[in-house]
Order: C-alpha cells, then structure tokens, then sequence
C-alpha cells in the first residue's frame, strides 16, 4: 500500500504556481470593477483640517473620494473591530476622524474607473494639516516604560514567569560574568504580494471577498462587524497567498477601505496597496535587551537577568515573548526577566516570523557565546553541560528534545571539530573567516479546527477547511495526511482551503497549522472512513457483516479485511450504493488539553555557519550554514526543507540586511521600497543545509508534528553575530551588521 | 501644536508634470496592438499605462506579477523578444511590433515548460507570487548565455526577488535545466 506521508511529495499547487494560473487576491476578473487608492498621511502626529477633493473629482471616471467627512456610521465600540490577533487596546479605525495616529495613515480613498486615474487623481487631492509633536525615537522615550496591558492575547503570550532563586546574590557570587545590550531595529514583513482586496457586490447586498489574509474567517468576522453585516453576507476567499510572514494575521486597511467603497457605492471594488504603504501597518518592534548572565568556572550557569523593552503604538499594546526562553533552554536557578513597553507614533507592531522568538532567542545565544568565550570552553560542550530535558519555568519535562542530537549531526556535517576556538585564527585570502553556533527554540502548540471530508459522486476525496496556505504548504501536506488516512491515491484527494464558508480553522501562524488543522483533517476522514464502512456493511451481501472496524483497513480506495486483503469493497461502490450521493462528515479536533498541560512542547535546532569578513571593507558574507531541527515527525521531507532554508534566509536577513531606519523628523520609515530596504537576493545565499533529525512525539498531537514555519529563523542570527566574533574579534549586538559596525 | 504645516501636496508615485499636458486633462487612449503569447491583442490604452498594468488589468493575463510597480523586485519580468525586461517600468505602447512571451504562454503544446517542471522537482517557490517571474528570468538568462556557473547563475538571478528564501532551490532547478556541474 502506497503512503505519501512522510515521503518527499510534490506541491499539490505546483503547476497552478509555475504556469501563473494561482490566483491571488488582486487577480480576480470581476465585471465592472472599480479601483480604490489609498492616500497616506504625511504627517505622524495631529488633524486633518482640510482635505481638498473637488480638482479630483472633476476628472471624468473618478467616483468618489471617501474621507473621514462622508464616511457612513460604522460601528461604535472597539470590540467590532478586534480580530482574531488584536491585542489588548483599541484597534485603529481607519477614517475614523480628522485625527492622525501615525504617518503613512490612510486618509483617504480614490475610487476611480481605472487604476491609473484613481492613481493619478490622488496626486490631484490636497490636504492640510495642524500638525502636533509626535515622538517616534524609541531610545529617547524609554523612561516612560510601562507593563504591558493583558488581554485576551496574553493567554497565548503570557508574561514573563516570577523571578526563580536570587538572581542578585547569585550574579554577584558568580566567578565569570558577562552582560550586554542587544539592539535591533524594526522590520517590515514586506510579503512579495501586496495587500489587496477584491470586492465583488453581488445581489442582495452580498459580498464576495478576495482578501489576502492569513484567515479568510478572521476578515470575514471584522467586516461583518464592522460593518454590521450577518456571517452569510460576507464571504470571504484567499485560496493563494503570496507571502505573509504574520503579515496576514490581522486584516489589514485596505479591506476596510475596500468594502467600504463598494457598500457606498454599490459596485465591485478592488484596492491594492503600493510598497511603499506595506511600511504603513504593522512591523516587528525595535527592542532593546540587557542580558546578564553569571556561571561558576567549570562553566555551569547560576544566574540570568533579562529585560526587554520594546515599542507599541499608542492605541494598542502589542507584545511577544522576548524574555521567556532562557528558563526553557537552560536550568539556570537564579533567573529574573522583565518586559516592558514603550508607547509611541508608530503603528501597533505585528507578529512577523518567530515573533519574540528571533529577538529574545538570538541575545541570549550571544551572551551564551560570550560566555563561552571567556570560560574557554567550546561553545557546544558549554550548551551540553547546561542541558536540559525540563522546561524550569513551566517546571514541566519536554514531550520530547532532541536538541543533543541536533548539536552532534549539525556539528558533525559542518565539520566543527576543526573549529580552531581563537577568533583572528583564520583566513582566506584577505577575508577572514569565522565560525559561529548557536541553539534555537520555538513553541510546538495545537489549537482546534474543524474540517470536512467528502467522498464525491465519482469516487473522489474532497476535504476542506478553512485555514490558509502562505507557501507553507498546507495544501500538499493536508492532502498527504487525507490520502493516507483513507488510503486514497493522492490523485483523487483534493484539499481546498481559504474560504470561510468551510468549517472553522483558526489564523495560520505561529507553526501550528500542520498540527491544528492536520489534526482536523485526519479526524474527518476516520469520520468518514467509519460512515463508509458501516454503510459498506449495509450493503446487500456486504463481505463485512460480521467484521468490525477494527478488523478493516483503507487502502486503494478499498475498504479490505485485515485477515484477508483481497476481500474488498471499492468506495466508488459504497457512493454508488448510496443512490449516487455523495458521503460527508465534518469533525472538530480540538487538543487533548489533559494530556498536554503536563508537558511543556517545543521544536528545537541547532544552526552552525561560516562567515567570511573582508577585512578592508567590513562586508560579511554566510558561505556556508547548517541548521539541525527537531521538529517533531516531518510530514514532507521536500517542503520541510524549503520552509527551513527559508527561514534560514531570514536569519541571514535579520543578522545582517534588514532594518526599517524612521527618520524621526517626520516620523516615517524613511527605507520604504525593496531598492532600499534589504532582503537577501539569490547571490547573497551561498550553501545552507537542512538535517532534520528522529524525534518522535506522542504528546504532542496526534500527528507527532511541530511545525516548521519558525524554528528554522531562531537560531541563525546568533549563529551569525557568533561567527562574526570568531572572524573578527569584534562582539557585535545591534542587528543588523552592517560594514559601518564592523570597520 | 506648534504649527499649520500648509498645503501639502501627497506622495504619489506618478505626478503630473506642469506643462506637460494642460492641468487636469486626461490622456488620449489610443489603439495598442501587442503580441503576447503568440496571439495578438489590441486595447484602447492612455500612454501612462505599463506594459505590467496592460497584462494584469486589461487581459487578464495576472500570472505577471506585481511585487513594487518600480523595478525593483522582478516579480513583473516577461520576455520581450526573448530578453528578460520589467514590465513595470516599460510603458505597453513602446512594445508594439514585440513578440511578448509571459508565463502563460511558456509551456507548450507537449506540457510544461523544463524549467516548469524542474520548479515543481525542486520545490522552487513556496508562495509562488515571485514565480513566474524568476521562470521568465531564468529564460533570458539562460538566452543571454552568460552563466556557466552557480555563482554566475546566483548572481544573474539577482534580479527577482524571493521573500520566501527559496533561493537554493532555485538555483537546483535552473542549473538541472542548463546541466551545469552543480559543482562547479
């Protein structure tokens, strides 16, 4: 019997991505449309005293212009406009009123019957401001730090846990110290596809919604209460998503923008933004971290302090997990770990890849390096003699870690052994050349999901939820998972997901999709499986009368006896049987909340690099990097991979490309295009390799897995920031490292 | 407040320049005839629309794609008679008498396209927006007859744009199409 999970399976979406047929969510054909574009504010703080319209209206195919003055009553209270990942505060409205939050703030739509008059009528619209201070410079307002507010959010981003042992007696007693300022500056997720919306009226004041969202039902929950609009008139499809990278997770203005339009106007709209406004909503927070750590001479760590600050907008108090890790890496007993906000001009910031993960993680994986370097002791044996199979914090035992196997295989494939330890020690013409380690860390968590699975009039296996697919590759994974399950051939399974007309799935992120809908869709289909094999044995002289479920199995699309194989029956024969009607059967899965919560559940990796530094000109260059994950059962060893070589390139990203510079005279991310905001091009990759290691998981959901869309970023920025040391001798701690930090 | 900051006039990406054309006249559409795919399209086009906005808005032909309207991604690339350009910053009326090939029209009458093919192999993309265009790309480069090399083809693909990182896998497909020595 054939199987497909676990086996290096194609992408089930990969022609429709390779010929241009995938649709994504501005490239729908839809009869008369109309185009919206955004104007942004110029200002980051004040009023809107005036905004001139009329030369724009003049112009023969401009519809409308919608300002915060003709805007219609929307709903009142804050609560209509949370979605699914709001944090606690009050969300931004847009054309609320004549008030400016933030620069770049969309303050107006053009609707025109073109794109390029709606376009060129922008430039046409003059607005006048009074305009008030804004403060936008993080490092010159952090006295004015604060707790974060709780929520609802702080459920899955708790605070950070109460102080462990005495952190200050133990610090001060410790032989070997070391403590630093770990900075980086904000990032944009900035997704290859821009935010679009199509919006299609239809009759009855319906709307049909091509969004790009990371949950078609979290769009379609905030229009409908926004607007005040019942489930059943908002529909909203994202089937192909070109990029997110926690982008998605909230739904951003233009479909607010965009459905306002067509609801006015009654007519079909589409609104696209421009690059430059993807640096206008949310971004990973500029943060600042002090780490201090204190261990004994023989290299055992006694004490941590960790403090984080980090920056909000004004309205909302966006948080992440910054501080948390060190208790989850390291049974350090003297730990004490704040986090505090700092609230400013800017937009809410967002979750973007590994959020709190890739900022927290990678300082203290520096400092962990730092330490090593003083003790002299390798970098590897120091994270071995401070192991640990229990999270101190939580003060529960892993489901399972195989992080000691990611240090031996990673270190063995790159050739660690050879590392000479003495930074300086090695050369390559006029570079020098570094090698850097670090560990990496992220939560392996399973939410509920619902799914359907039908087998279709001809014998097919149709499953179905409303969850979303960003390049992850949800799509072929769930399909795998539903093939298997019903032992179908993988050419009669179709997986659809992206419309919240199907059953419920939460947002797409935080690497819990492959468990949380995979999950769901494995329970459909034993669902299923069981509806048809009580209907196989109704059938008239049915070979099953007298079996039970446990005495069958599903494979070829058969049903067959487990004792004898070749006593079979066909599920084209049982849909058959059924008066040609198709057989469906939706499911929840919904985690087995007993069982987990005495457990603590994460994918771990280790990422070991090369870098070689010119020494004239301060330019870094990753030659090569291995990154060893264990990541619980991996469900598709070729799209794993891709997930974490990209997230490896995100490292290589964050560690030394990217950075959002605002310019704090206007209060405006200065860098807003992809010619000035750097993310790695294909020359900057050189050789990275991927070693997923045996880990098996009973515990953590009934498919073993944990979910690879973050783990593969965490540990490469340290890795890096290491490697760059050992080449240079120079402790680097604000990313990214540029040559001007270097020289 | 400290003070009325007066008349600003909005950031846009096109802003029309004084004389030009008389203020607040649109532009004259006139009849554009393009090849695209091998079959030929006429669109009553204005001069300012791009040969990107012509494809995706016009004809429908959305498997280009838009990544940042200024040249600076490649999402956008197609062949214009055989050479890799950014439709983006191309206005459609100066490729009258071309022959434009998009991602839609690469795969022929016997399936897929080599390079096609070998993107699916070699999990090439993961949200697959910069796809096509990094297929068209690797097309021109592969016609420029420059790249011998890994290191030629990384950086004559330096181009387009992969937010996703799927840059190895790229690089895999497209040196299996040209059979390069991946170890060269």
């Amino acid at each position: 019997m054939i199987t497909y999970v676990g086996k290096p399976v194609n992408r089930v979406d990969g022609v429709a991505k390779v010929t241009g047929k995938a649709k994504y969510a501005a490239e729908y054909k839809v009869p008369d449309l109309v185009h919206g574009w955004v104007i942004s504010s110029e200002i980051a703080k004040g009023t809107i005293t005036r905004i001139q319209t009329d030369e724009a209206l003049q112009l023969p195919g401009v519809i409308q212009v919608f300002t915060h003055e003709n805007r219609p009553d929307l709903a009142w209270f804050d609560l209509s406009y949370k979605d699914q990942d709001a944090p606690p505060g009050s969300p931004f409205r847009p054309l609320r009123d004549a008030e400016i939050k933030f620069s770049g703030q969309p303050i107006a739509l053009v609707v025109a019957e073109t794109l390029e008059l709606a376009r060129y009528a922008a430039s046409l619209i003059r607005v006048e401001y009074e305009v008030e201070n804004h403060e936008t410079e993080f490092e010159a307002h952090l006295s004015r730090a604060r707790d974060p507010k709780l929520g609802l959010a702080s459920l899955l981003k708790p605070p950070p846990p109460k102080p462990r042992g005495n952190f200050d007696e133990a610090f001060a007693a410790a032989p070997v110290q070391v403590s630093g300022e770990y900075v980086h500056s904000a990032e944009h997720h900035n997704p290859m596809e821009m935010f679009a919306s199509t919006v299609v009226y239809e009759k009855n004041d319906k709307l049909t919604i091509y969004d790009k969202t990371q949950g078609a039902q979290n769009s379609q929950l905030y229009v409908s209460q926004v607007f005040g609009l019942s489930f059943k008139d908002v529909r909203v499809i994202s089937s192909y998503i070109g990029g997110a990278f926690g982008s998605g997770l909230r739904p951003q203005y233009q479909l607010f923008l965009a459905v306002l339009a067509a609801r006015e106007l009654r007519r079909s709209v589409r609104v696209s933004l421009t690059r430059q406004q993807m640096f206008t909503f949310g971004h990973r927070p500029v943060t600042i971290q002090d780490i201090k750590l204190g261990a004994s001479e023989d290299g055992t760590i006694t004490a941590i302090r960790h403090d984080a600050f980090a920056e909000t907008s004004r309205f909302e108090d966006y948080t992440e997990i910054v501080v948390n890790w060190s208790g989850m890496l390291y049974p350090i007993p003297n730990s004490k770990l704040t986090y505090k906000l700092v609230p400013l001009d800017v937009f809410t910031p967002l979750d973007m890849r590994a959020p709190g993960g890739v900022t927290g993680v990678p300082a203290l994986e520096c400092a962990i390096d730092e330490l090593a370097f003083k003790l002299g002791i390798d970098p590897v044996e120091l994270r071995l003699k401070n192991y640990t199979d229990r999270d101190m914090d939580a003060d529960l035992p892993y489901s399972s870690k195989e992080l000691r196997e990611c240090f031996r295989q990673g270190a063995e494939r790159f050739g660690w052994a050879n590392r000479n330890p003495q930074p300086r020690s090695t050369r390559r013409g006029h570079t020098l050349i570094g090698w850097g380690m670090a560990t990496g860390i992220w939560d392996a968590t399973q939410g509920p999901a619902r799914a359907e699975a039908v087998l279709t009039v001809n014998g097919k296996l149709r499953v179905s939820s409303a969850t979303a697919d960003i390049g992850t590759g949800t799509y072929t994974i769930m399909t795998q998972i539903a093939a298997d399950t019903l032992g179908m051939p993988i050419a009669d399974v179709l997986f659809k997901l992206g419309d919240s007309d199907m059953p419920l799935a939460p947002i797409e992120g935080g690497s819990w999709t492959a468990a949380t809908v995979g999950s769901a869709v494995k329970v459909a289909c034993e669902e299923l499986g069981k509806k048809l094999f009580k209907m196989a044995r109704k059938m008239k002289n049915s070979p099953f009368a007298r079996a039970n479920l446990d005495d069958v199995l599903f494979a070829d699309a058969h049903i067959r006896l487990k004792s004898d194989p070749s006593v079979a029956v066909s599920l084209r024969e049982i849909v058959d049987q059924n008066g040609g009607h198709a057989v469906s059967e939706t499911s929840t899965s919904t985690p087995n909340f007993l069982k987990l919560r005495k457990y603590a559940r994460s994918a771990h990796s280790a990422a070991f690099v090369e870098v070689e530094v010119d020494e004239d000109f301060g330019t870094v260059r990753v030659t090569r990097a291995v990154t060893a994950v264990a990541g619980g059962r991996i469900l598709n060893p070729k799209t794993a991979r891709s997930q974490i070589l990209g997230g490896m390139v995100w490292g290589i990203s964050k560690a030394l490309e990217e950075e959002s510079v605002l310019d704090h005279q206007f209060g405006r991310f200065m860098n807003h295009s992809l010619a000035e905001y750097h993310v790695p091009v294909n020359a900057d990759i050189q050789n990275l390799d991927v070693i997923f290691v045996d880990e098996t998981d009973t515990i953590v959901n009934p498919l073993g897995v944990k979910g690879l869309g973050e783990i593969g970023i965490v540990a490469m920025p340290a890795a890096i920031a290491n490697a760059v040391f050992h080449a240079t001798g120079k402790r680097i701690r604000n990313l990214p490292i540029t040559l001007d930090k270097l020289l | 407040m400290v003070s009325i900051l007066g008349i600003l006039t909005m950031q846009t990406t096109l802003s029309p320049e004084s004389g030009v054309r008389p203020k607040n006249t649109l532009p004259e559409k006139n009849t554009v005839t393009l090849t695209i795919n091998g079959s030929v399209h006429q669109l009553e086009l204005a001069p300012w629309t791009t040969l990107l906005d012509a494809l995706r808005e016009y004809l429908h032909l959305t498997g280009t794609k838009k990544g940042c309207d200024h040249g600076q991604c490649g999402a956008c690339t197609v062949l214009v008679d055989g050479k890799r350009i950014n439709s983006c910053l191309t206005l459609a009326v100066m490729k009258q008498d071309t022959e434009i090939l998009t991602i839609e029209g690469l795969a022929g009458e016997n399936g897929l396209h080599p390079l096609q093919t070998a993107f699916i192999e070699h999990d090439a993309y993961q949200c697959g927006y910069c796809t096509p265009g990094q297929i068209c790309s690797a097309v021109g480069m592969i016609n420029e007859g420059h790249a011998k090399t890994t290191d030629d083809i990384r950086e004559l693909m330096s181009g387009n744009i992969c937010r996703c990182g799927a840059y190895p896998h790229i690089v895999d497909a497209i040196e299996e199409v040209m059979q390069l020595d991946s170890n060269a």
